[in-house]
């Protein structure tokens, strides 16, 4: 049952100096569907794939709007997520009441990092089990945050968790050097076009397992689900044949 | 010290603990030197119509004889998106303490938003009109010392106005006006609203006279009064001028308006 | 058992000797100290401030006096606080209140720019507009605990987008803005002298730095003949995209007294 006497709680480290309960918490976030991220000089992007836990269900939620200015895209626990984007909601309002000021990225990451941590220091509590991409603009332009199940957190150009996210990260690793000059449309196309990567062979993107959120300067977050998407995959996929860059290996040429 | 030598002197009836406590500070009465209120002057006014809502203040900003500002806005809109509320469909408007006013604009604002968080849906001016009765109410003891006016349109589509005393008591009015110049509006407003002492002519004379109905206005006919409202106030109340900000509530969003008072 | 029900139960003083309430504060009879002290007047004060929106930026004085009571007791109190490259607050009323808010300030702009992300060239984050809302939120929340920081301040700098910013706080928590504020006496004295100047924001857009300086100039003289409670030795301070430049040993230029021989009524002129 147990991998070893080190990991009934959060709070002991192994001889080796790991904390066995905080890893497990980040493998549930690479069981959760892949969401991706990027920044141009203008632009922040999320983009996610949705599951269903059967036909009949609806979509799991997987890109959260928090305040006018940035939202969050999650992979794992999506109740962890719940409780944390609540957070984050209460401490962007208070923001906005006490300095009459948008909220930091930087901030607020650094806030539900601290939250995180705790959670790896005190007996009795659990790491959350999700891990978090924020992205939006705020007065110092635009920003991409992970925060994983640890309490790590890290700015990003360009960021992919979830399961089979390396292969979104091989993609977005090559496109790297594209990001930062990109228009908000070439931006949205790069990041279909990475979650398209990570995508089982037999899957396809569609309008209904498909999030986008999308906030640049003078532009709110905005978060665009079914039919408002179409386009964005369309424009995305109908190129994709002129376009060798992308070069996943063997994937499919879509025509949706 | 004295009260207490007082209180112990022997007395043919027997004392009682309760009645031998002293009820002032031994170095006699002490004032209070702060008093937390002020006020702002100005004044309010909301009407509505079948398919609309005007809420309307003055922007004149008051201590005593001085203004502070000619342009304090006393109507904001709750709810929407990002400080600009972008978006809202709901208006409130506070006359009286402005501090408080603005405070209580903070809380309601917050709550709506909230409100939008967790229900994926506007609220409805119904039910942000009862929370902000229990937003007034749970400062019973402390009040927000403020007239609050809620304006937007009900489920139907109709202008909804609900009017506040500063402990949160409500009610749905056509029309209401609140504020140093409301005994000057008012009776103005039942007149020309509510078409109060307006008989039919074609009617009798004496007991046989019959009292006109009153009918919803039209847009036009409300800013005209409204406007009249505020232009002949401001030329008798002291603490209304400067300027007059309006906004119209209908189902394609809020309209702001704005024209110049008398300054004097 | 006797006929007053309140007293059925409580101890007899025939019985039990007269209550002890020596155990209470003394707001209560008793002979313990107040356990909190809350203020109810001001003690050494600041008078009026004293500031003008113009098109780059802001002008903003106030006179270097702290009184007590009537007597002039500190002649060299700066009250006009910078906080950052973007904003200066203008404190008047009572001197420790504003000794406070000037720690808490410094504290707030020490915790804004720490740590790795500190806004070292983009220059600093908070805006006048920000710092007003945070000391307006401070000031509501003491006056509504009913200990309030005796003070009516204005806050002068620039905005978010780099565009003036004028506002006025005070101890209930009162706050509006104008193109031209005033407060204490100068409410009364020279925000009519301002109004002249800038009767509106547009007029604000057009007036240039020197009229703005030469204005506000004006008015302290004008307070100085009329206050009781001013001097003319004074701080001003100007804030607009190249910084704050903040002079705290002005004196008053050009003085007037010709006016004091019309005085009639007072003194020992006979006619």
């Amino acid at each position: 049952m147990f991998r070893n006497n080190y990991d009934n709680d959060s709070v002991t480290f192994s001889p080796q100096g790991r904390i066995f309960q905080v890893e497990y918490a980040q493998e549930a976030v690479k069981q959760g569907s892949v969401v991706v991220g990027i920044v141009s000089k203008t632009h922040a992007v999320l983009a996610a794939i949705k599951r269903n836990a059967e036909e009949l269900s609806s979509y799991q939620k997987k890109v959260i709007p928090i305040d006018t200015h940035y939202g969050v895209a999650l992979a794992g626990l999506a109740s962890d997520a719940r409780v944390l984007s609540n957070f984050m909601r209460q401490q962007s309002l208070s923001s906005r009441l006490t300095y009459d000021r948008p909220i930091l990225l930087s901030d607020i990451t650094s806030r539900i990092a601290d939250r995180a941590q705790t959670n790896t220091q005190q007996y009795g509590r659990r790491p959350y089990g999700v891990g978090l991409l924020i992205a939006g603009v705020d007065a110092r332009g635009p920003h991409l945050f992970e925060f994983q199940p640890s309490g790590v957190t890290q700015e990003m150009v360009a960021c992919g968790i979830g399961a089979r996210s390396q292969m979104a990260r091989t993609y977005l690793e090559r496109n790297l050097d594209e990001f930062e000059g990109s228009s908000r449309e070439e931006l949205i196309r790069h990041a279909l076009r990475s979650l398209k990567e990570s995508l089982a062979q037999d899957k396809e993107l569609t309008v209904d397992n498909t999030s986008l959120g999308i906030s640049g300067i003078g532009e709110d977050f905005k978060l665009y689900e079914g039919q408002d998407i179409a386009e964005f995959l369309e424009t995305t996929f109908e190129n994709k044949e002129q376009e060798p860059a992308a070069g996943g290996e063997g994937m499919e040429v879509d025509d949706s | 010290m004295a009260a207490m030598m007082q209180s112990a002197m022997p007395t043919s009836e027997p004392g009682y603990s309760f009645s031998q406590a002293p009820q002032s500070v031994a170095g006699g009465p002490r004032q209070h030197g702060f008093y937390p209120y002020t006020d702002n002057g100005g004044t309010t006014l909301g009407i509505t119509g079948s398919d609309f809502a005007v809420l309307a203040g003055d922007t004149r900003s008051t201590s005593g004889y001085n203004i502070n500002s000619r342009y304090a806005p006393k109507l904001f809109k709750i709810g929407g998106t990002g400080s600009a509320n972008e978006g809202a469909r709901i208006v409130l408007s506070v006359v009286g303490f402005a501090a408080d006013g603005n405070a209580l604009k903070e809380r309601l604002d917050t709550v709506v938003k909230m409100y939008k968080f967790q229900h994926n849906k506007e609220m409805s001016v119904h039910a942000c009109a009862q929370r902000l009765s229990h937003i007034l109410y749970n400062k019973r003891f402390f009040p927000y010392y403020v007239h609050a006016i809620l304006g937007g349109l009900d489920e139907n589509g109709v202008g909804a106005l609900y009017s506040y005393d500063p402990v949160g008591s409500y009610e749905r009015e056509t029309c209401r006006s609140a504020g140093a110049a409301s005994s000057l509006i008012t009776p103005f407003l039942d007149n020309q609203v509510n078409l109060k002492n307006q008989y039919d002519p074609t009617s009798g004379s004496g007991l046989e006279k019959v009292t006109k109905a009153p009918q919803p206005l039209s847009r036009q006919t409300v800013e005209e009064l409204v406007t009249d409202s505020f232009t002949s106030a401001a030329e008798r109340q002291i603490e209304v001028g400067d300027g007059l900000q309006m906004f119209i509530i209908t189902k394609d969003g809020i309209e702001e308006k704005y024209m110049e008072l008398k300054k004097d | 058992m006797n006929h007053f029900p309140v007293g059925w139960g409580r101890p007899r003083d025939d019985v039990y000797g007269a209550y002890n309430p020596s155990y209470l504060p003394q707001s209560h009879g008793g002979t313990q100290a107040n356990p909190i002290t809350h203020t109810q007047s001001p003690i050494v004060t600041g008078t009026s401030v004293l500031a003008i929106k113009y098109k780059d930026g802001v002008v903003i004085a106030a006179d270097n006096l702290a009184s007590y009571g009537s007597l002039a007791r500190f002649t060299d109190v700066k009250r006009l606080k910078q906080f950052n490259r973007k904003a200066v607050v203008g404190f008047g009323g009572d001197v420790s209140d504003m000794q406070y808010l000037d720690r808490l300030l410094n504290s707030l702009d020490v915790e804004e720019n720490y740590g790795g992300d500190a806004p070292a060239e983009s220059g600093p984050h908070m805006s006048a507009k920000n710092l007003h809302a945070y000391l307006s939120k401070v000031m509501y929340k003491r006056r509504s605990d009913f200990n309030p920081l005796w003070n009516a301040m204005l806050v002068a700098g620039l905005d978010e987008s780099d565009k003036p910013f004028l506002a006025y706080a005070d101890l209930l928590g009162t706050t509006y803005s104008s193109p031209s504020l005033a407060t204490g006496f100068g409410a009364h004295l020279a925000q009519p002298i301002m109004r002249r100047a800038v009767p509106n924001e547009a007029a604000s857009r057009e007036l240039s730095k020197e009229q703005a300086v030469e204005c506000i100039k004006e008015c302290m003289k004008v307070l100085f003949y009329r206050d009781a409670r001013s001097m003319p030795v004074y701080s001003i301070a100007v804030i607009d995209g190249k910084g704050v430049d903040l002079k705290e040993d002005e004196k008053l230029e050009n003085q007037s007294w010709a006016f004091a021989e019309q005085i009639r009524g007072y003194g020992t002129q006979t006619v």
